[in-house]
């Protein structure tokens, strides 16, 4: 009886945190909508989400491109198909690799960086002291990065996609030999809009993930230091999860036969 | 007629943590321009009873009106119209980082009552004068500014926008003494000029005395004695008498938990 109640108290808290994380997604969305907006605050969440997490992001799109074309290459051997490298890797950065090394980059980054941040003003009180200077905390603080991350993530994506194939197209012409002109005829050859479409949509959903995760665990940070680490850790690991998550759900929408 | 009814109004208000019982049934009157302090012990729900008032915090029970209009389960615009009407000194100033000290002080006539930015400054610079900062201050941040700064522009925030009602919570903790009677004196003289209605809440029992016209006592969630100021060292309340003297031994049982 012990086990089967502790089982039921764990699936209770469960269905408690997804209802309060549904509320607090549906509050945020109405802020996002209903004016006034702090544009100034949207831009300046859009500078840091976007242009300051394209060197990490570059960075591991590159290597991710240039690891992928030298495993499938020598992978591919085993059965005399190493032809299939460019389409492999463009495939594999422009569906998965970009929009989910993207989303988990930035969720260390950006997610981490949100709780902290608004954790630290929830437990010093700032977000108290927004309220009674008749100042919407959810609009001053939340809305500006929903509408950041979600803008935000699909052009770093993008970026991402071609830095990632770029990388394939290095090692596949330097490293293993291919003729540039071929590798570049084989990586447009079976692209398809729907592929690149596909992963700018799950780049605006991870974002969107992102930057609520970060917000909803800085927001209901308690306890001091320990109560901001904490919430710090839960948006990177809960946005982690979720974009996992969400990533099997969004491809079987867009290519599951 | 306005003049007849108490500013702030609490009648029967109640607020539970889980099955902690924070406040059990608060009745308070606050009338206007009256300056009314609250002492108790920690965790006796004073800051909850501030929270309650500016509706960051939901009762479970109980009325709380200003100027006769509820605030527990109002709508949203009533609840911005009121807090309009109250500024807040936070125990730590709860100055936002992100900001300078004059952007932290103009936030209230930017945001909320959509000042320019140069008149905004303006008045803030007015403000911080006021609480005895110079301009040299106003640029500075947040982290560059020492205790006794940070509680200043806290109160130049607060009385920004010439607030009807300030509530002052814990205005010289952490202080010495010599900043905490600076800071007594800036609540007086800001409360004064204002014509405002002022509710603190304080242990300290110097700064009490010099900032009310009367005393509450919240204990075990509710008030059990409220007076004039004068009256409070004659007081025949076991209660009472044990806190503003500060002793171990009396009815009072602190929990020391682990």
């Amino acid at each position: 009886m012990g086990f089967l109640a502790a089982v039921g108290r764990i699936f209770l808290h469960f269905l408690e945190a997804i209802g309060r994380v549904t509320r607090f997604t549906g509050t945020a969305l109405f802020h996002c909508a209903v004016p006034p907006y702090y544009l100034a605050h949207v831009g300046r969440q859009m500078l840091e989400i976007g242009y300051f997490s394209l060197p990490v992001v570059g960075l591991t799109a590159l290597f991710t491109g240039m690891v992928l074309a030298l495993q499938s290459y020598t992978g591919f051997a085993r059965f005399s198909a190493e032809g299939a490298v460019a389409t492999v890797v463009v495939l594999s950065v422009t569906r998965e690799l970009g929009p989910v090394i993207a989303g988990l980059m930035v969720a260390g980054r950006i997610g981490a960086s949100m709780a902290a941040e608004i954790g630290t003003m929830r437990v010093t009180e700032q977000i108290d002291a927004l309220s009674t200077l008749s100042t919407d905390p959810f609009k001053y603080l939340v809305a500006p990065r929903l509408i950041a991350g979600l803008t935000m993530l699909p052009l770093l994506v993008l970026v991402a996609d071609i830095i990632g194939v770029f990388g394939g197209y290095l090692v596949g012409t330097y490293k293993l030999g291919f003729n540039p002109a071929t590798y570049l005829k084989r990586t447009e050859e079976f692209l398809e809009a729907m592929d690149v479409i596909s992963g700018l949509v799950k780049a605006g959903v991870f974002g969107f993930i992102i930057s609520l995760m970060g917000c909803y665990h800085g927001y209901h940070s308690r306890g001091g230091a320990q109560g901001v680490g904490a919430a710090t850790t839960d948006a990177v690991v809960s946005a982690s999860i979720l974009i996992l998550v969400f990533n099997y759900a969004i491809t079987e929408i867009f290519f599951a036969k | 007629m306005t003049e007849n009814r108490p500013k702030i109004r609490i009648r029967g208000l109640v607020k539970r943590f889980g099955k902690k019982v924070v406040l059990n049934g608060v009745d308070l009157d606050i009338g206007y321009r009256e300056s009314v302090v609250i002492i108790g012990g920690s965790g006796t729900g004073k800051s909850v009873m501030l929270k309650c008032i500016l509706g960051l915090l939901a009762p479970e029970a109980g009325s709380i009106q200003v100027d006769g209009e509820e605030v527990v389960g109002a709508r949203r615009a009533v609840r911005e119209r009121i807090s309009r009407k109250i500024g807040m000194l936070f125990q730590g100033a709860a100055l936002f980082d992100s900001l300078s000290v004059w952007e932290n002080v103009a936030f209230g006539l930017i945001q909320a009552e959509g000042m320019g930015g140069a008149q905004a400054r303006k008045i803030a610079e007015e403000k911080l004068a006021a609480v005895g900062l110079g301009k040299e201050v106003a640029i500075l941040s947040p982290a560059e500014l020492s205790g006794g700064m940070k509680k200043r522009v806290g109160l130049a925030r607060a009385i920004a926008t010439n607030p009807e009602v300030i509530f002052f919570d814990e205005p010289t903790t952490g202080l010495d003494p010599i900043m905490s009677d600076v800071i007594n004196d800036l609540v007086v003289k800001s409360v004064k000029e204002l014509g405002a209605t002022a509710l603190s809440i304080t242990h300290d029992m110097a700064s009490a005395r010099k900032i009310a016209h009367r005393i509450a006592m919240l204990h075990a969630g509710r008030i059990i004695w409220a007076g004039p100021v004068a009256a409070i060292d004659h007081v025949d309340n076991a209660y009472v008498d044990q806190f503003i003297h500060g002793r171990a031994e009396g009815p009072i049982k602190m929990e020391v938990r682990a």
